[in-house]
């Protein structure tokens, strides 16, 4: 077998104890539930005999291996339970919400990869200079800055002072119907429909949440690649690379660049961490209709259900975003062409 | 016990306390954030003796007023001083992420150490534990161990403690790991001293300063963690004062101008995170010039 295709293979095969580590800890979460979980579902008008129904409906009675098998099973039929405010299955209510979630995340990265890489590159390149001294102080107000403080300080000046952007209130104004559903991103949908005026009311709308995002990532991106840029450039190989006369230029983006690229994929791994968490903060400063407010809704009317849900959701997503960077890297990096 | 690991001779010839004074003078930003540290320090102790009003007292008739020569930081919605309400915060915010810290810092230590001392199995649980935790997305895992375990402050303290465990776990087992068969280990056990006696009386204090670091430099990532779960409507429950609450309730006001209910808690926070961060920078140049940055 190809060498490439037996190393993906095994990241796929690492990325099942993580899958499993996963599910079992959201059992448990979904088992912790304070008090009674049977008693909690019936709510606060229920009698002894409706209790002991739903606990034998839900499976409560039988001993807990058999428990987390039955949840396993509802898990890989796409089952993850019903919201107890709404009745409606947590699945279908993420997959509805989720196309937002990931316009606002997909958007902040690009933002955030576009000014960290260049950011990152050029501090490294002329260590010393002033750029570097941004570079640096970029990285450590980034670090410090919380997340959902940021969206509000934005809020403040870009539509209550400026009054450039529109109220921070959803994904498109109600003048604009929602474009026809192709992508389910609002911007990439209203442009295929050839409606020039709602693409730009959704990207008026999107700027600002994704810029918010975007300036929380913006510190471990630029920090991995002027760290990762300044190690390739100290190696060997571009000190021969100088030596044979090749031009900077050359030297730089051709050798020190494909190089200093693999760390920062590396590290993507951690900020799809921060950036999931962090959308759900400023999912509800701008009222973003994604899944993180709706775990926020559910949290604030103590439906434990579908945060559970989400929390299973995310964490599956993140675990299926990590082995797609590692599958990446393994493509990428040039040493596992050949075995 | 650190001068078995005091190899550096022109770092031996000037002595500690001279290093800290040459990195201090070297990098008068971490001088700032030593004094930044100390006063909010200081202020989460005096607390309640430097409030010039009653954080909790509201009063219709001042509801509202942008800052003023009265009121430094204006009023909110319902007349409570602003000012005051951030000072008092300082406690239970820095309560709520110190609790947090400590516990991570305990219970990642001993797991780390284990692993990093023994290896075999007991690493491979612990590595699988703690790599099942790095699973999640952190803040998504808090919010839902928060919910699991119920909506309260010290629920708030255990998730912020356990999203930040592995990042202890890994450092601990690392700086074990190098030292475990190190000349001072060996002499020690030679010495008649069991493993335990050596883990935790020669090998784990060489670790101490690393791990020192990253507490410093956790702290700031604890204290937003936690402000953000209260931001979303988690643990601490008003009329309570705490800055990731206080910029909750001030969000509904930014968007018809009322700017400072948000702005001022959101500063402290701010501030205190990037004391932390530059403190956790600082102390890193004194334990491991190296890795200077």
């Amino acid at each position: 077998m190809n060498p490439r295709t037996k190393l993906i293979l095994f990241r796929v095969l690492q990325a099942i104890p993580a899958l499993a580590g996963v599910i079992l800890v959201s059992f448990i979460l979904t088992r912790m539930l304070p008090g009674d979980p049977a008693a909690y579902f019936a709510g606060p008008a229920a009698t002894p005999e409706s209790i002991a129904e739903i606990r034998a409906a839900m499976g409560l009675d039988r001993s807990l291996p058999v428990q987390f098998l039955h949840y396993v099973l509802d898990l890989f039929s796409g089952d993850l339970g019903n919201s107890l405010s709404t009745g409606q299955p947590v699945l279908e209510e993420l997959a509805r919400r989720l196309p937002a979630s990931l316009e606002l995340t997909f958007t902040a990265l690009l933002l955030s990869c576009g000014i960290a890489l260049p950011l990152g590159i050029a501090a490294a390149v002329n260590q010393g200079s002033w750029i570097d001294h941004v570079c640096r102080a970029v990285v450590t107000a980034g670090v410090s800055l919380p997340t959902f403080f940021t969206g509000i300080v934005l809020v403040y000046v870009f539509y209550y002072l400026l009054g450039w952007a529109p109220s921070p209130l959803g994904r498109l104004d109600f003048v604009y119907l929602s474009p026809p559903d192709v992508t389910g991103f609002y911007v990439i949908d209203a442009l295929l429909d050839g409606d020039m005026e709602t693409a730009w009311g959704a990207a008026r709308q999107l700027i600002l949440p994704a810029t918010t995002l975007a300036l929380f990532t913006l510190a471990p991106l630029a920090r991995m690649a002027r760290a990762s840029m300044l190690q390739a450039l100290s190696s060997d190989y571009i000190r021969t690379a100088r030596a044979a006369g090749l031009r900077e230029g050359q030297v730089i983006f051709g050798y020190a660049f494909q190089n200093a690229m693999l760390p920062v994929v590396t590290t993507l791994g951690m900020v799809f961490s921060f950036m999931l968490g962090a959308n759900v903060l400023v999912e509800k400063v701008f009222a973003w209709p994604g899944i993180g407010s709706y775990a926020v809704e559910a949290l604030v009317v103590s439906d434990y259900a579908a945060v559970q849900g989400f929390v299973l959701a995310m964490a599956i997503l993140f675990v299926l975003l990590n082995l797609v960077i590692d599958i990446l890297y393994t493509v990428v990096d040039p040493r596992t062409r050949e075995g | 016990m650190a001068l078995a690991e005091n190899t550096n001779a022109d770092k031996g010839q000037r002595g500690f306390g001279g290093h800290v004074l040459y990195v201090l003078s070297e990098n008068p930003i971490t001088a700032v954030a030593f004094g930044l540290f100390a006063l909010i320090v200081i202020v989460a102790i005096l607390g309640p003796l430097i409030t010039p009003y009653d954080p909790l007292e509201s009063n219709a008739a001042r509801a509202l007023q942008p800052p003023n020569a009265d009121h430094w930081f204006g009023t909110d919605s319902v007349g409570r001083d602003v000012f005051s309400r951030v000072i008092i915060a300082t406690r239970l915010d820095m309560m709520i992420s110190v609790a947090a810290v400590a516990l991570s810092f305990v219970v990642g230590s001993i797991v780390g150490s284990i692993a990093g001392y023994w290896g075999g199995w007991m690493d491979a649980v612990t590595g699988r534990f703690v790599d099942t935790i790095m699973a999640f997305p952190l803040f998504v895992l808090a919010m839902g161990i928060v919910a699991a375990m119920g909506n309260t402050v010290e629920n708030i303290i255990y998730a912020t403690a356990i999203i930040n465990l592995p990042f202890y776990a890994r450092v601990a087992r690392a700086e074990v790991r190098i030292r475990r068969e190190a000349g001072f280990a060996q002499a020690a056990r030679l010495a008649g001293n069991t493993d335990i006696q050596v883990l935790a009386l020669h090998i784990f204090p060489n670790a101490l300063p690393p791990m020192m670091v990253q507490i410093s430099l956790n702290m700031g990532w604890a204290i937003l963690n936690a402000a953000g779960l209260s931001f979303i409507g988690l643990g601490v429950r008003p009329p309570t004062a705490e800055w990731g609450i206080m910029v909750a309730e001030g969000a509904n006001f930014v968007v018809s101008g009322e700017w400072w209910l948000a702005f001022f808690p959101g500063l402290a926070l701010m501030i205190a995170v990037f004391a932390f961060n530059l403190l956790g920078d600082g102390l890193r140049d004194i334990v491991d010039p190296r890795q200077r940055t």
